[in-house]
């Protein structure tokens, strides 16, 4: 139901974008009658291999996946009608159902965090780092971006171990006291994970962010400044309301990793110590191919895709929006 | 007006401060890199004694020359063949605008926001029964429809935004379609293309699940991938473990540091499009 009220909602947007009537009397104008039947065969030949290859690998995948859902299976054995059961377990079951619910909690850490700082560090650079000090902590911050998500986990995994540099650092500033295995503890496993995502996503952030406010008039920022507003006054009463497009990007891409996060996670604590920083991904990877339980696995891929649709809409309906 | 003396101080410290949680943690994996094998190191504190051994051990024993080889060889089959195959759809959508473009361009936006955990494990069965799995194939033929969507709708917003006068002109002198596209619109759409290009590179070369899923053999995957079999073999062994991860690691950033302005800039792009 939700995917088919998505498909009507993006179908009209598009509408408003492509516009494709006035091209189509264009082409008849250029064509003589006979032709147009041979160039529409023509246009579909270019479309075709990219159609092909996303249907195959892409939409073919996405109805099995809804088809397994429906069914209990072992990926080998003889398959079993179940209807709607395996959604039910998921929502009974506190230990899958909870990986919803933590993909949630990530979301803190992956955007709220990545946004919110990065837009006070985008106005810092903006305003007081111009120059050289401006572009080498752009390049800096956005480092994390480019390696890969194991990378990052495998480093942070180290950093976050009970004699790696965390600790080492907390010491130093006299906080031995609250020092521990980061990842393997009960409840700061997920916040830990959730550092990792802000290290990786922040400087993505802030670069996206910068470049929107170059795009604001810097007459505004120097007005604001003749009337003495300082940076306070100057970051929420003309940086925030005039990047509403940008941070709308940055929420969408960033809300993304959190809801289908695996690398990082799988790579840092695999989803331990018990279920504390299981997200869905993991989830689908160990039912689907640890425990051999298709269904159920298919059933929770494809709520997360539901899921992510749900959630991204209306963050995209709103900055399209404020963007006009 | 400036921004006052002490308003530069703090915000100067908080760019640093922010510098140094980026840089520390590769530092640190550095500095561990090099103290001697299978022993628990120190924080930051610099070895008595570095074995830079290490790298090489590291290098022999995650089989890095057959990994570049493997990820090398995955980059070069998933980019270009992307790149082709969906300049033609975005062509034909933007450009041509066949009568049922529109429904096309929809359901290939369906497909923005797919996360790939929603349909790996049909992806597992299908690479089974038509007999790819564990083999390199099995990563690149996926990703080459994974990344249809986000590619298409990128070289479509490039194409919109032409000129329809372009086309006409084109059309006038006699050019067919294929004219039309090999000779005006692709050499026009360099710019994004190459973009496209750099972000697909990177993409592909840091593909984890795919790779952990779809086949079994570390020399077979992307580099990314081997990394986590890596782990999963030297998670005991801190100072290797790090040293493998640095070598992993080497090639992206060298990369990065050539390419930068080009990479970050492909990368906000593709956001701010996506």
């Amino acid at each position: 139901m939700d995917k088919f009220e998505s498909i009507s909602s993006t179908e009209k947007t598009m509408s408003e974008i492509s516009n494709d009537t006035p091209a189509l009397t264009q082409n008849r104008r250029i064509f003589p009658h006979g032709k147009i039947r041979r160039e529409h065969l023509i246009s579909w030949s270019f479309v075709l291999p990219a159609l092909f290859m996303y249907a195959l690998f892409v939409l073919v995948p996405l109805v099995l996946s809804v088809f397994y859902s429906f069914f209990r299976w072992n990926g080998v054995g003889p398959m079993t009608w179940v209807g709607l059961k395996n959604y039910f377990t998921i929502v009974q079951f506190p230990n899958l159902f909870g990986s919803i619910f933590n993909a949630f909690k990530l979301i803190i850490f992956f955007s709220f965090i990545p946004v919110g700082l990065g837009l006070v560090v985008a106005s810092v650079i903006n305003r007081m780092a111009t120059g050289r000090l401006g572009s080498i902590a752009r390049t800096v911050i956005f480092l994390p971006q480019v390696i890969p998500l194991v990378a990052a986990g495998i480093i942070w995994g180290w950093l976050l171990a009970l004699p790696g540099l965390v600790n080492e650092l907390l010491r130093l500033v006299g906080l031995g006291s609250i020092t521990r295995a980061w990842l393997g503890d009960f409840n700061w496993a997920l916040p830990s994970v959730g550092v990792i995502g802000v290290w990786v996503l922040l400087g993505f952030c802030t670069v996206l962010l910068v470049t929107g406010m170059t795009k604001v008039d810097p007459a505004l920022y120097e007005s604001a400044r003749i009337d003495g507003a300082n940076w306070f006054t100057e970051f929420f009463n003309i940086t925030i309301p005039l990047l509403k497009h940008e941070i709308g990007v940055c929420l969408t891409v960033t809300v993304i990793n959190a809801l289908s996060a695996f690398d990082i996670v799988w790579v840092s604590t695999a989803g331990g110590p018990g279920n504390a920083t299981s997200v869905p991904g993991i989830q689908i990877y160990i039912l689907g191919f640890s425990q051999r339980s298709v269904g159920l696995a298919s059933a929770l891929a494809v709520m997360l895709m539901i899921l992510v649709l749900i959630v991204i809409l209306p963050i995209q309906r709103l900055t399209r929006e404020t963007a006009k | 007006m400036k921004p006052s003396k002490s308003e530069l101080l703090v915000g100067r410290l908080f760019l640093f401060t922010l510098m140094a949680f980026t840089v520390l943690p590769f530092i640190s994996i550095f500095i561990t890199a090099l103290y001697p094998s299978n022993t628990i190191p120190n924080g930051l504190e610099w070895p008595s004694d570095p074995q830079w051994g290490n790298f090489i051990e590291a290098f022999k024993v995650a089989n890095m020359a057959a990994l570049l080889g493997s990820s090398t060889f995955i980059v070069l089959a998933v980019v270009p063949v992307s790149l082709v195959i969906s300049t033609m759809a975005a062509f034909a959508i933007g450009i041509l605008r066949f009568k049922g473009s529109g429904v096309i361009l929809t359901l290939f936006i369906f497909g923005l926001t797919l996360p790939f955990g929603g349909i790996i494990i049909p992806l597992y069965f299908l690479e089974r029964a038509i007999g790819i799995y564990n083999t390199r194939l099995a990563i690149v033929l996926p990703l080459i429809g994974l990344y249809m969507p986000f590619a298409v709708y990128w070289m479509r917003s490039h194409f919109v935004n032409m000129p329809p006068e372009i086309s006409e002109a084109a059309r006038v002198d006699g050019a067919t379609s294929w004219d039309l596209f090999r000779h005006i619109h692709v050499p026009l759409a360099a710019p994004p293309i190459v973009s496209l290009g750099i972000l697909l590179s990177v993409w592909t070369w840091n593909q984890f699940l795919l790779a952990l899923v779809l086949v079994e053999d570390p020399t077979q995957r992307t580099m990314a991938g081997a990394l986590g079999a890596f782990q999963g073999h030297y998670a005991t062994n801190v100072p290797l473990l790090c040293a493998g991860t640095i070598m992993i690691l080497v090639p992206t950033l060298v990369i990065f540091v050539i390419f930068q302005r080009q990479i970050i800039n492909a990368l906000i792009q593709g956001a701010v499009k996506g």
